[in-house]
């Protein structure tokens, strides 16, 4: 049973003013109610004025995912009540959106490449945000700072075939516009996304209200389940709308009532029509995910996996190129693959490691003053240093303080010496020909040495040492 | 020679919701001159209500545009007039705050929905008011009160601050005893805005001239013919001779659209106020909501108790017109008709430099008298086609039916204010000379 995927992704642009007004969307550390002025608090008389910067970023989009932008774009109103919406209506684009058809190349779940078509983006305005009060309160607040942020709705074709693929896409997604410098997924409630998802010959479920990355596989796998298990037994999946409720990782029905909502759509009349086809000329893309991958490749002499996780995110890509220098094959491993893994641990960001030590780092792996056992004890240390928030110590201190320099030749053969008596069943056993046993001994070495022994060194050294029947 | 106002007007007419007892004023070309407000441009610090009492206790924290203009220029605003509520009349009676009667007949109403500042000018209480046109809302009362209103060219004065009624088709416009005191007005609040992104930067600075010698004037037979009264009819044609005698010539023109301007114009009035009323549901103007009830039902009860029935009727109706289904018949058709009247104008300009004609198809109502709304719908025949075309058109006082107030309407091409209010002025002159 094909399981056929859309997304309508909602994007805050990170434009440093809001979309109608002159007021900073710089918000999320501040009081309730202090980033607003009377047009996105929607006073009586207020008028929109429309944000160039805004529509400039719409097209960087536009442009980057190959999009058509029509000669005239237009605002409309969407007609609705809801607190948390001042006006009662959501200047948005309905029939005449900013651009349309586009495409994004993933990876299916085969690892081949496929394009996901892109229907259409359009600017909006955010509303406010209700605020409930925790106690059961008989009220809601609401706080208008994020009233009239500039939105980006991106639109996609049922191009998707699983909840992993939609995962890629969006991850996908996300890199461009970051690469593209209109989008900061760092900050909280930037993206959100509505998921169409139906299988085969079924009807179509909307699921709303999805917040995160992860959520949108949760929440299709969720309705892949739920779908398959209503016509497992019989059932017919209803067409509806959904909620996601992230913390349980469910979906709940919103039992028809987005269906009943007529928007009475119609231009707005306080915009003019928007007319910058001729801008999208003048747009300079920046080097895209793609590009930079085959860049690097070319560039750096490194693998195609390497090159595609390094590329996978702007502020990790940069960061390897600032590094890289040392030796870019060098690099590539500690930065893809050591790096990454001990981030992801630490759930920390790569922003917070600062580059000049890494180099550093590197630079003693180079020269082999520690092996790669020591960089790794190395790497923890400065990076448990930075999530402290302290600065983050030079290696090479670390490295002295804690004495991880590489042994010498003659500190190790003295502890191999001394396993070896250490271990007479051991010897025995790798004279008999149990390829395990070397290994064993060579890691009780590492062990003792504390890993600033080079193992393979070790075992050329541990099996002459055995082998000249040294002991 | 900064100072302040004193301001304590005997007002029998109701012409005013708000007076200021004294109202501060700076230097400029304007100072010391009290100047009246219509009640749907937000003043800071002054109650604003548009004449409605969900906005009752409404305090603007911001001046619109032309008000910071006024204030600039040195004018004293000593008062908000009186107004349909929401704008939404042409007599002034649907004001939640009691009607406003015409000062030259108590009687009868002083045309709307700008009623108050019509008869604060007329009663003599200000030489000059600002007051705002939706479809006729300055010259309807200009006329019927026996002043001079001019309803600019849309995109001349900011709306910034103004309450939107009906935004495509509204303009902030002077009143005034006189068409040099209305220019005077014009020249201060035309002034450019980047706010209102409907506005071009073409500010109104002009002393009017009476020089009219070879000015070509389109009469079309729309402005004539059914229902309007004949006595009206022919007070306008003797005014149109005078700007004859002046050096004008007449030709013949004709505005076949104006057949469905009206159902054009009431389907898009009522379909951007349905939306631009939204807003008001309690929860941040008017009292506040029996917060027992769902919202959605406290929302509802509220509107229907401070909603006037008028106000009530075209949220209906614009609402109908723009849902699913039924938009296309209603609105994108009255979009059709509005741009076959402004293609009629455009044809119709090349032949004449301005087109004259009554303002009103008849003199000031009784009050009371306009009780169905139909009628009174019908009463805007001869000012709608202007505010769809979006070309200036001013009213000026051209003689009385009755003892009544008859307005000439002198209409002109998009961004030829100038020219209306030169042709006003010329026969202004003559006629008072
Ligand atoms: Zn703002």
């Amino acid at each position: 049973m094909k399981t056929i995927v859309g997304l309508e992704i909602h994007v805050q642009l990170a434009t440093a003013t809001k979309l109608f007004c002159g007021c900073s969307t710089d918000y999320r550390d501040d009081e309730p109610n202090t980033h607003c002025c009377p047009v996105c608090l929607g006073l009586p008389g207020a008028l929109p004025r429309l944000n160039r910067k805004a529509v400039e970023y719409g097209l960087r989009v536009a442009k980057a995912l190959d999009m058509k932008v029509p000669e005239e774009s237009e605002f409309a109103r969407k007609n609705y009540f809801y607190p948390d919406l001042p006006k009662a209506y959501q200047v948005t684009q309905y029939d005449k959106p900013l651009a349309v058809e586009g495409t994004v190349e993933i990876e299916d779940d085969e690892g081949h490449e496929k394009i996901v078509r892109i229907t259409r983006v359009h600017l909006e305005e955010d509303p406010g945000r209700l605020v409930h009060v925790a106690g059961g309160s008989k009220y809601s607040l609401v706080d208008y700072n994020r009233s009239g942020i500039p939105l980006l709705e991106i639109v996609t074709e049922p191009d998707m075939r699983s909840p992993q693929e939609a995962r890629r896409f969006l991850n996908k997604l996300r890199t461009i516009l970051e690469y593209l410098g209109v989008f900061d997924g760092d900050r909280e409630g930037s993206l959100r996304v509505d998921a169409n998802i139906s299988l085969e010959g079924s009807e179509r479920v909307e699921v709303k209200n999805i917040s995160s990355y992860k959520g949108v596989e949760k929440a299709l796998t969720f309705e892949v389940t739920r779908q398959k298990n209503l016509l497992r037994r019989g059932q017919k999946v209803t067409r509806e709308t959904r909620h996601f409720m992230e913390g349980r990782g469910i979906t709940t029905s919103a039992r028809g009532k987005e269906e009943e909502h007529d928007y009475r759509y119609f231009p707005e009349p306080d915009l003019r029509p928007l007319r910058v086809a001729g801008w999208v000329a003048e747009i300079d893309l920046p080097e895209l995910p793609v590009a930079r991958k085959n860049r690097f490749m070319a560039q750096y002499g490194i693998s195609l996996n390497h090159a595609r996780t390094l590329t996978g995110d702007l502020k990790l890509a940069d960061f390897y190129e600032e590094v890289a220098h040392v030796d870019p094959a060098l690099a590539a491993t500690w930065v893809a693959d050591t790096l990454l893994g001990e981030l992801n641990y630490r759930n920390m960001g790569i922003a917070a490691v600062p580059a000049e030590r890494f180099t550093e780092l590197l630079a003693l792996l180079r020269s082999k003053t520690i092996t790669d056992a020591a960089g790794v004890q190395v790497l923890r240390e400065m990076l448990d240093t930075c999530a402290a928030g302290k600065p983050c110590e030079p290696p090479a201190a670390i490295v002295d303080r804690e004495g991880l320099a590489r042994a010498t030749e003659s500190e190790f053969t003295e502890v191999v010496e001394k396993v070896i008596a250490a271990n007479p069943q051991a010897v025995e056993d790798y004279r008999a020909g149990k390829n395990g046993a070397l290994n064993y001994i060579v890691g009780q070495v590492m062990k003792e040495t504390r890993g600033r022994a080079d193992p393979r060194e070790l075992g050329r050294i541990v099996a002459e040492s055995i082998d000249t029947g040294g002991v | 020679m900064a100072g302040t106002f004193d301001f304590s007007p005997d007002d029998r007419c109701n012409a005013f919701i708000t007076t200021c007892s004294t109202a501060p004023f700076t230097d400029g070309p304007l100072a010391g001159t009290a100047v009246a407000v219509k009640d749907n441009i937000s003043t800071a610090g002054i109650q604003t209500t548009c004449g409605s009492r969900i906005l009752e206790g409404y305090v603007p924290p911001y001046d619109a545009h032309v008000v910071e203009l006024l204030r600039n220029a040195g004018a004293a605003i000593v008062g908000k007039t009186n107004m349909d509520e929401f704008g939404m009349g042409t007599t002034t009676e649907t004001s939640a705050f009691g009607p406003t009667r015409n000062p030259v007949d108590p009687e009868r109403v002083p045309g709307g929905s700008s009623g108050g500042s019509a008869a604060a000018v007329a009663a003599g209480f200000v030489p000059m008011a600002l007051g705002t046109d939706t479809g006729g809302s300055i010259r309807c009362p200009a006329a019927f009160c026996g002043i001079v209103g001019l309803k600019p060219t849309y995109g001349r004065v900011s709306r910034y601050g103004l309450i939107a009624y009906a935004n495509s088709l509204e303009q902030i416009g002077p009143m005034a005893r006189t068409v040099e005191d209305a220019s005077r007005l014009m020249s201060v609040i035309a002034r450019y805005d980047p706010r209102d992104s409907t506005m071009l930067d073409k500010p109104y600075d002009h002393g009017p001239t009476a020089d009219i010698a070879g000015l070509r004037i389109g009469v079309p037979e729309e402005y004539f013919g059914e229902g309007v009264d004949p006595r009206v009819a022919e007070t306008v044609r003797d005014a149109i001779g005078v700007l004859e005698g002046l050096g004008a010539e007449t030709v013949p023109v004709s505005i076949p659209g104006m057949r469905h301007a009206l159902a054009a114009y009431y389907v898009i009035c009522t379909s951007e106020a349905s939306s631009n009323l939204a807003r008001f549901d309690g929860v941040r103007y008017g009292p506040a909501v029996d917060t027992r009830k769902t919202w959605h039902e406290a929302y509802q009860d509220l509107r229907q108790e401070l909603f006037g029935t008028e106000v009530r009727r075209r949220i209906m109706l614009g609402t109908f017109a723009l849902s699913a289904g039924y938009a296309g018949r209603y609105y994108a058709k009255a979009q059709v008709a509005r741009r076959n009247i402004r293609e009629d104008f455009e044809r119709a300009f090349r032949d004449a430099d301005i087109i004259a004609g009554p303002t009103m198809p008849t003199v000031a109502f009784r009050l009371g008298e306009k009780s169905d709304p139909l009628s009174m719908y019908l009463s805007d025949i001869l000012t709608v086609p202007a505010n769809l075309a979006g070309i200036p058109a001013i009213s000026v006082p051209c003689g009385r039916v009755d003892g009544l107030p008859v307005g000439l309407q002198l209409m002109g091409r998009q961004f030829e204010d100038e020219r209306v209010v030169d042709a006003a002025f010329a026969y202004e002159q003559e006629v008072r000379a």
